[in-house]
């Protein structure tokens, strides 16, 4: 089988930069990295149907002549998929802007991961006071509000990654 | 009757559920009506088509009349018809359990509108992704369910469940692309995705691409299965949602993306090279899983460790790629569903009692809520692996299939999975022995760093202790009842695991109908020749030298 040149540069392209955005930190440049790396999982559908040819309506040309209908089929169902998806995921943005105003809408970090992270050794039985002013980590952080997991000035969003 | 007509019911019938709990938001009698009818009429089928299944054989059922490789082909076989029935009991105990608290709670955690149809929707596509017959339909099933466990684990739309949900959304969302794609890599090197006609197809093609199309797949279940490099998304994700929702998603969603591996590693690449380096990642995910649970201090998060840890080891049967390795992987997927299940929803209990699930706060349980520490201690040990219990024969299963085999390989993971099965004890019987046999008020009140971190499991503020309703009590004993009952007819499952294992192992048992079929068509003169290249009636495009692809 032959295949467009161009539609496949189309379809890394997509990828490329879709996969790009999903990396970024931002809700909403996730999202338009979704729809763009949706979009190249569906030309790349699209482009495994082999030859091209004429619309595959029964009675418009010989089956010899016709497409593969059965990719079109798939593509339709993603774009589906796809759309259903990126409404959920809008309303999520939205709703993780309400949430907090004062921030941007990004992916927050865990607080739970930060505390494993950050507490020295496994506090279990010896889980004292003492021991815990004693970690020496969390002093850098400052103590700015109460509340917030993710320090406004970010001074290591990896930290909970370890 | 012809019993392969109830399975598109066991689809239907919850989707059919959800239309009917949407259309009446707001009388939550009604929809609780709906929704245990709808489980319940599910749990009957699947009981049914287990039957059926073992008695007829694999069942099939080729949706509107159209035959196998054009149409669509919902397929059930004893594994798939067995995780059918333990799936809709599972889903059943967990509603009744969250109609509990839902009653207990006025409804204040849950949306009653939403949460219902939600948790049908979420059953029709797990139902759905254990009778595709082929791989998009299977696809179609993941998104079902995966849009529903959006929605659940979103409940609500507070602070640390939209964080989490962020994280689980995005990594799915990837591994759903990475699925298409490889559907796309797979239809246009073979030129069709029906699993039954993959299976032959995919001989003809090169070792390298059948070895590319496997990883492909592999890496997309391999993230929803949760194995061991893809599985960091998961203990980060689960812990915040409800516990009901919790309970089900760990039982469930991790399970369908093992039994996405085992139909693609036995049906379509059965002498896969890739068995090898299955048996690796299960070691490793048993290891790193079981580390990072006896690290935390959650019982929320050190239960989703081990739900990871656990992973490894139906991973390691269908490594082992035997008949017994597939028997003792299909006994253990059913105690793992159900233990795994019971022990976040004892979670749930301790959560409420204790108020909090942080083993740093909890304490003096054994007092004050007797029958919550016997309901956690039974799943321990049962999940630790301790005789009588099914996880001992499970993992007995485990072990003699790989002795039987006896390769190095297979020796190492019989001794990392009985280490890992100590391990598991220990990890638990931690748990166990900080919130029940711990005297009350030893526990640390947060100060400090700690109480900065509000949004911590650890250190958010303690609720009170709310009473337990008996209807929670009562779905969760069932549970643990059902877990016994794994071992008191050990005799029987283990059977029926053989024989579902035999079929499992055998690539052209499992496509047997569909040989059968083509004979059918072949008499019938309708033209479609099953052999490759020489195409039938609809244009179906094989491309034929697919070995060439442009990615």
């Amino acid at each position: 089988m032959t295949v467009p040149l161009i539609l496949v540069i189309a379809m890394v392209v997509l990828f490329a930069c879709g996969f790009t955005l999903m990396l970024d930190r931002g809700l909403t440049r996730i999202l338009l990295g979704f729809l763009l790396v949706g979009n190249g999982a569906n030309l790349m559908i699209f482009l495994m149907s082999g030859t091209f040819g004429h619309a595959p309506i029964a009675g418009e040309s010989t089956p010899e002549e016709m497409s593969d209908p059965l990719p079109q089929a798939f593509i339709l169902t993603s774009i589906v998929i796809t759309f259903g998806v990126s409404a959920f995921l809008l309303a999520l943005i939205y709703r993780s802007w309400r949430l907090d105003r004062e921030e941007v809408d990004v992916v927050s970090d865990d607080a739970h991961d930060l505390e494993l992270a950050q507490t020295a050794g496994l506090p279990l039985e010896e889980f004292t006071d003492a021991e815990l002013t004693e970690s020496s980590d969390f002093d850098d952080d400052g103590g700015d509000s109460a509340a917030a997991p993710v320090p406004h000035d970010g001074p290591q969003p990896d930290g909970g990654r370890r | 009757m012809n019993p392969s007509a109830l399975i598109p019911l066991i689809v239907l019938v919850p989707l059919a559920g959800a239309a009917f709990a949407l259309a009446v938001p707001h009388k939550a009698r009604a929809q609780r009506g709906i929704t245990l009818g709808a489980l319940g009429l599910m749990v009957l089928i699947a009981a049914t088509l287990v039957w059926a299944s073992d008695v007829h054989g694999t069942l099939v059922m080729e949706v509107g009349g159209w035959a196998a490789p054009f149409g669509i082909a919902l397929v059930v076989d004893r594994f798939a018809a067995l995780l059918l029935l333990v799936s809709a009991i599972v889903l059943f105990a967990v509603l009744t359990f969250s109609i509990g608290q839902g009653l207990a709670d006025g409804d204040e955690e849950t949306p009653v509108s939403i949460f219902f149809p939600t948790y049908l929707v979420l059953a029709a596509g797990v139902s759905e992704a254990f009778i595709a017959g082929d791989l998009f339909n299977l696809y179609v099933g993941f998104e079902i369910l995966l849009v529903a466990s959006y929605v659940l684990l979103t409940l609500g739309g507070t602070g640390p469940r939209i964080r989490a949900g962020v994280t689980y959304i995005v990594v799915s969302l990837v591994s759903s692309v990475l699925f298409l794609v490889s559907i796309a890599l797979v239809y246009g090197a073979t030129g069709t995705v029906n699993m039954a006609q993959l299976s032959e197809r995919i001989g003809d093609l090169s070792a390298g691409m059948q070895l590319f199309l496997n990883v492909a797949l592999l890496v997309a279940f391999g993230i929803k299965a949760a194995i061991f490099p893809l599985s960091f998304w998961l203990p980060d994700s689960y812990p915040t949602a409800p516990a009901p929702v919790t309970a089900v998603f760990a039982g469930l969603l991790t399970k369908v993306g093992i039994y996405a591996i085992a139909r693609t590693q036995t049906l379509i690449f059965p002498h896969s090279s890739v068995n090898e380096l299955l048996l690796w990642l299960a070691g490793l995910t048993l290891v790193v899983g079981i580390l990072g649970a006896i690290a935390q201090l959650d019982i929320k998060r050190l239960l989703s460790f081990t739900l990871v840890s656990h992973i490894g080891y139906l991973l390691f049967g269908i490594a082992l790629n035997t008949p017994l390795g597939y028997a003792a992987t299909t006994y253990y997927i059913v105690h793992h569903i159900i233990v795994q299940t019971t022990l976040f929803l004892v979670v749930g209990l301790i959560e409420r009692h204790g108020g909090s699930t942080s083993l740093a706060r909890l304490g003096g349980m054994l007092r004050t809520a007797p029958l919550v520490a016997v309901l956690f201690f039974i799943p321990m040990l049962n999940l630790g692996g301790i005789p009588p219990f099914s996880g001992f024969i499970g993992k007995l299963g485990l072990f003699t299939a790989a002795a039987e085999l006896g390769t190095p390989g297979a020796w190492w993971l019989i001794g990392i999975g009985a280490l890992v099965s100590l391990l598991t004890l220990y990890a638990l019987a931690r748990a166990w022995s900080l919130a029940f046999w711990r005297p009350r008020g030893e526990g640390a009140t947060p100060t400090g760093v700690l109480a900065r971190l509000q949004d911590a499991p650890d250190a958010a503020p303690q609720r009170e202790s709310r009473g337990m309703p008996k209807l929670m009590v009562g779905s969760t004993a069932g549970m643990v009842v059902i877990s016994v009952l794994l071992t008191v007819f050990a005799g029987p499952l283990v059977a029926y695991s053989e024989r579902a294992g035999v079929v499992l192992e055998d690539a052209d048992k499992q496509t047997s109908w569909y040989d059968e079929h083509r004979v059918d068509r072949e008499i019938t003169g309708d033209g479609s020749k099953g052999d490759h290249g020489a195409e039938a009636p609809t244009p179906t495009a094989a491309p034929a030298g697919g070995t060439e692809d442009p990615s």
